[in-house]
């Protein structure tokens, strides 16, 4: 296309997107900030209940378990490389859309492959510290931890817990269902036939969403 | 990707969707009956799923209303027994007299059904997915397929709200919003057994359709306006159509997450909402949660949504009003600009529902002030109402008493809101038939009237036929002089202190004084169902006798769906879009009765800058 009418163009004036993108991104866009508000309720909620609280269970004491360690005190340990796997699977969606720009059908296949291994390697990580938590006897309306100035804790610490990292780990799983269905177009040869890759785009930013989320989700109950 | 190939891409799926029809697609291998499953049901035609919404919404109105019939029997005859009551509800109603439990399932599910099945689903689910693609000049919605999940969400969620009249506890009967204790309890009451899971499922499955058909909305309206429609050319009604969606888009996700906070503490042993209760006098373990919390989440939707369900009634009232004062819509920008401002507003007054909640009352003058805020744009929009109707050359269609009916009750409906934002007026008025009569006037009846507006003016382009107009006539007078006999009255009872939800008013010394009012609103609330029975009558002969249309443009309006043929096929034009040169509102100019939209600019209106 002619770079100097696009300049001109006029991009609201209709018979054409005014933000030079298809229905399908910008409903992406559209649920993604439908979706933040979800999580923005359900982590508000969080903090109602927690600043309505006395005192609150101190993270450090209650996340400090090491798959293999034994009773070894790693507090933040095992999160941080839960994160860092998430964060790194980002990475490598950024790189499968930066393949596909390029066309290159391979190399998309090959950083979905690898988005998809670190999005179960999550999901994994999050299962065993679900079960270590539910062995220690935490679990939805059971809270064995003891708040950090001593006193007895409500069920409100696991309630959350449970319910917003697992909201949190649905969406990946999807994410992750979605993922192998747009590897298997890559590799069928769709998106090659039809001359773009945008589908992996859109995948794309959902996965980057998700990833963006658990930063907030990780803050709130690890970190603070 | 460059716009020529989203345009490419998107016609595509039009063809994708005529192959569709014309039975070549893939359901059509197993059926062979010529793709009626495709026409009709699954269908991915804006038109007919429009259909779809209005006649799913009618029968929930049709039951909705038979509801508040029943339990007004009750609040105006509580001493009367109607035996036939019994032979239709059982045990509910035995020897003919409502139960208690049942007069709250039956208020519940008024509310539920009115606020989200009929004028949520209904009104914006129809008109939205009527008038956007023919409005705007596309050829169908963003996503057809998406489209069509949306209606089918829809539908599964009604057959589950539908089912939760049927199981042997009752349905929800903690008033239609809910609120825990109450509802998270089972033991608190039966209402809050199966039937409260029933409500939750369906309004779950209900947001995932609101989602659905949002985003469409958006994104059609954005990204799919035919060549020179620019977002100020838009007629109102697809601006009311695209604030609703993104009100919709952004409300309803928090309403779901307090409904999953609400399940787990139902089946999962949380307290989210629960905190140091008695139930039938043991004590609950339960501690830490907040009561009001869910009363924030679901204000937050709760509000918005009171908007969710006027915006496309005030877009296709100011529509229908330009054509038939044959005049252009006074302040077309400051009609926008004001349903903008009131989208921006509705999501920051949600508390003043929760000004007895013990909400601190410095946070409370915020609210006060921000709610009272409203009454800006709301003010400017009946002012351009009456301003555009002044001196124009009435037509009184059905369409047009409607809309001048909107306009009536969102006056008299929307000054007692002025009133009710105040705190400290609404820590008297609270919970009392004040608000009762406020909310049904400002936004049950105003939002009926635009949807009547709207299904009188636009019913000839759904079905090439027109509806008859002595019944309309019939319809418009008795349901207005109707509505503001049932709830004007109701003002008074307020204002006394009368509360919502009692059973029964008899056995108090305060309200005694009442009964003869509670039954003559009773009797005027049996005529003015009944009247609606009228119109479901005149709606569904029309469709099959009704006069035909012998043009394509019956009122003489400027918009695009009256470019269309009179029935229009999946694709809406037969031939190219045509292209827009002029905004919706070229009535009576330079000696023109109208001009059409898609009549070029004269010369002399190029000289003087467009309109």
């Amino acid at each position: 296309m002619d770079t100097a009418v696009t300049a001109k163009k006029k991009w609201w004036s209709g018979g054409h997107s005014p933000f030079n993108v298809s229905y399908g991104k910008l409903m992406m866009w559209y649920f993604l900030l439908s979706d933040a508000f979800t999580f923005g309720a359900l982590l508000i909620s969080y903090g109602t209940i927690r600043f309505m609280s006395t005192s609150w269970p101190d993270p450090n004491e209650v996340f400090r378990s090491f798959p293999g360690l034994g009773h070894a005190n790693v507090p933040m340990g095992f999160v941080s490389l839960m994160t860092f796997i998430l964060i790194m699977s980002s990475v490598t969606m950024v790189l499968a859309v930066h393949a596909g720009h390029q066309r290159r059908q391979k190399d998309v296949a090959k950083w979905l492959i690898w988005t998809i291994i670190g999005g179960i390697a999550f999901l994994s990580c999050q299962a065993w510290e679900w079960t270590h938590l539910y062995h220690e006897g935490a679990w939805w309306g059971r809270n064995p931890f003891v708040n950090a100035d001593g006193t007895a804790a409500t069920s409100n610490f696991t309630n959350f817990f449970f319910t917003i990292t697992g909201f949190h780990g649905l969406h990946v799983t999807s994410g992750v269902v979605l993922n192998i269905v747009i590897l298997s177009n890559v590799l069928k040869g769709t998106y090659e036939n039809r001359g773009h890759y945008e589908m992996v785009e859109k995948v794309g930013l959902y996965w980057h969403f998700v990833d963006l989320v658990w930063v907030f989700v990780f803050t709130c109950f690890y970190l603070l | 990707m460059s716009n020529e190939a989203t345009l490419h891409g998107q016609q595509e799926v039009m063809h994708g969707a005529h192959a569709h029809d014309h039975g070549h697609g893939h359901d059509d291998h197993e059926h062979h009956e010529g793709g009626f499953i495709s026409k009709y049901v699954f269908s991915f035609d804006h038109k007919t799923i429009a259909k779809q919404f209005l006649i799913t919404g009618i029968i929930w109105a049709i039951i909705g209303a038979f509801f508040s019939v029943l339990f007004r029997l009750q609040l105006g005859f509580p001493d009367a027994t109607f035996p036939w009551m019994e032979s239709i509800l059982g045990h509910w109603a035995k020897g003919g007299r409502i139960t208690d439990e049942a007069y709250y399932a039956l208020v519940t599910m008024h509310g539920t059904i009115l606020v989200f099945f009929v004028l949520t689903a209904g009104l914006s689910g129809t008109f939205s997915n009527l008038l956007i693609p023919l409005q705007v000049g596309a050829r169908d919605m963003a996503s057809p397929f998406m489209n069509m999940l949306s209606y089918w969400f829809f539908f599964l969620a009604s057959v589950v709200m539908m089912s939760s009249l049927f199981v042997q506890t009752g349905p929800a009967s903690g008033g239609w919003t809910s609120y825990p204790p109450l509802s998270a309890l089972g033991d608190a009451s039966i209402g809050s057994k199966i039937g409260m899971d029933l409500w939750l499922s369906a309004m779950a499955l209900f947001v995932v359709s609101q989602l659905l058909g949002g985003l469409n909305y958006i994104s059609t309206i954005l990204n799919m306006r035919t060549k020179g429609m620019t977002m100020t050319k838009m007629p109102l009604t697809v601006w009311g159509f695209f604030f609703t969606a993104v009100l919709g888009v952004l409300s309803f996700p928090v309403l779901l997450s307090g409904f999953i906070l609400l399940l787990f503490d139902r089946h999962g042993g949380t307290s989210f909402y629960l905190s140091e209760l008695f139930v039938n006098g043991k004590a609950l373990s339960n501690e830490g949660g907040s009561a009001i919390l869910y009363q924030h989440l679901f204000w937050f939707l709760g509000h918005p949504e009171v908007y969710i369900i006027i915006l496309p009634a005030m877009g296709m009232v100011s529509e229908v009003m330009a054509v038939n004062s044959r005049k252009p819509i006074f302040g077309y920008l400051a009609m926008v600009g004001s349903m903008f401002a009131i989208v921006i507003l509705a999501f920051l007054v949600w508390a003043h529902h929760m000004f007895v909640t013990g909400l601190n009352p410095f946070l409370g003058a915020f609210f006060v002030l921000l709610t009272l805020l409203i009454a800006v744009p709301s003010a400017i929009k009946v002012f351009n109402w009456i301003t555009t109707i002044w001196r124009g050359n009435i037509r009184f269609t059905p369409g047009m008493l409607f809309s001048i009916g909107f306009v009536s009750t969102f006056i008299s409906g929307g000054l007692t809101g002025i009133w009710l934002g105040n705190s400290s007026i609404d820590i008297h008025l609270h919970d009392t038939y004040f608000v009762i009569a406020h909310f049904h006037i400002v936004m049950g009846v105003s939002a009926f009237f635009g949807t009547f507006a709207g299904v009188y003016h636009w019913f000839p382009k759904m079905f090439g036929r027109y509806m008859n107009n002595t019944l309309s006539y019939i319809h418009f007078w008795i349901t207005l002089i109707g509505a503001y006999l049932i709830f004007w009255p109701m003002h008074y009872e307020g204002l006394v202190g009368m509360p919502r939800r009692y059973y029964d008013y008899s056995t108090w010394e305060s309200f005694k004084q009442f009964a003869d009012l509670n039954h003559f609103i009773s009797i005027v609330v049996i005529l003015v169902f009944a009247t609606q029975l009228l119109f479901v009558f005149n709606f569904f002969y029309s469709i099959f006798k009704g006069r035909k249309l012998t043009t394509q443009n019956p009122w003489n309006a400027t918009t695009l769906e009256w470019t269309t043929p009179i029935n229009p096929g999946h694709g809406n034009w037969p031939g190219e879009i045509p292209e827009v040169h002029r905004w919706a509102y070229d009535y009576s100019k330079d000696g023109h009765d109208f001009i059409p939209q898609t009549t070029p600019l004269s010369p002399e209106e190029q000289a003087n800058g467009g309109h």
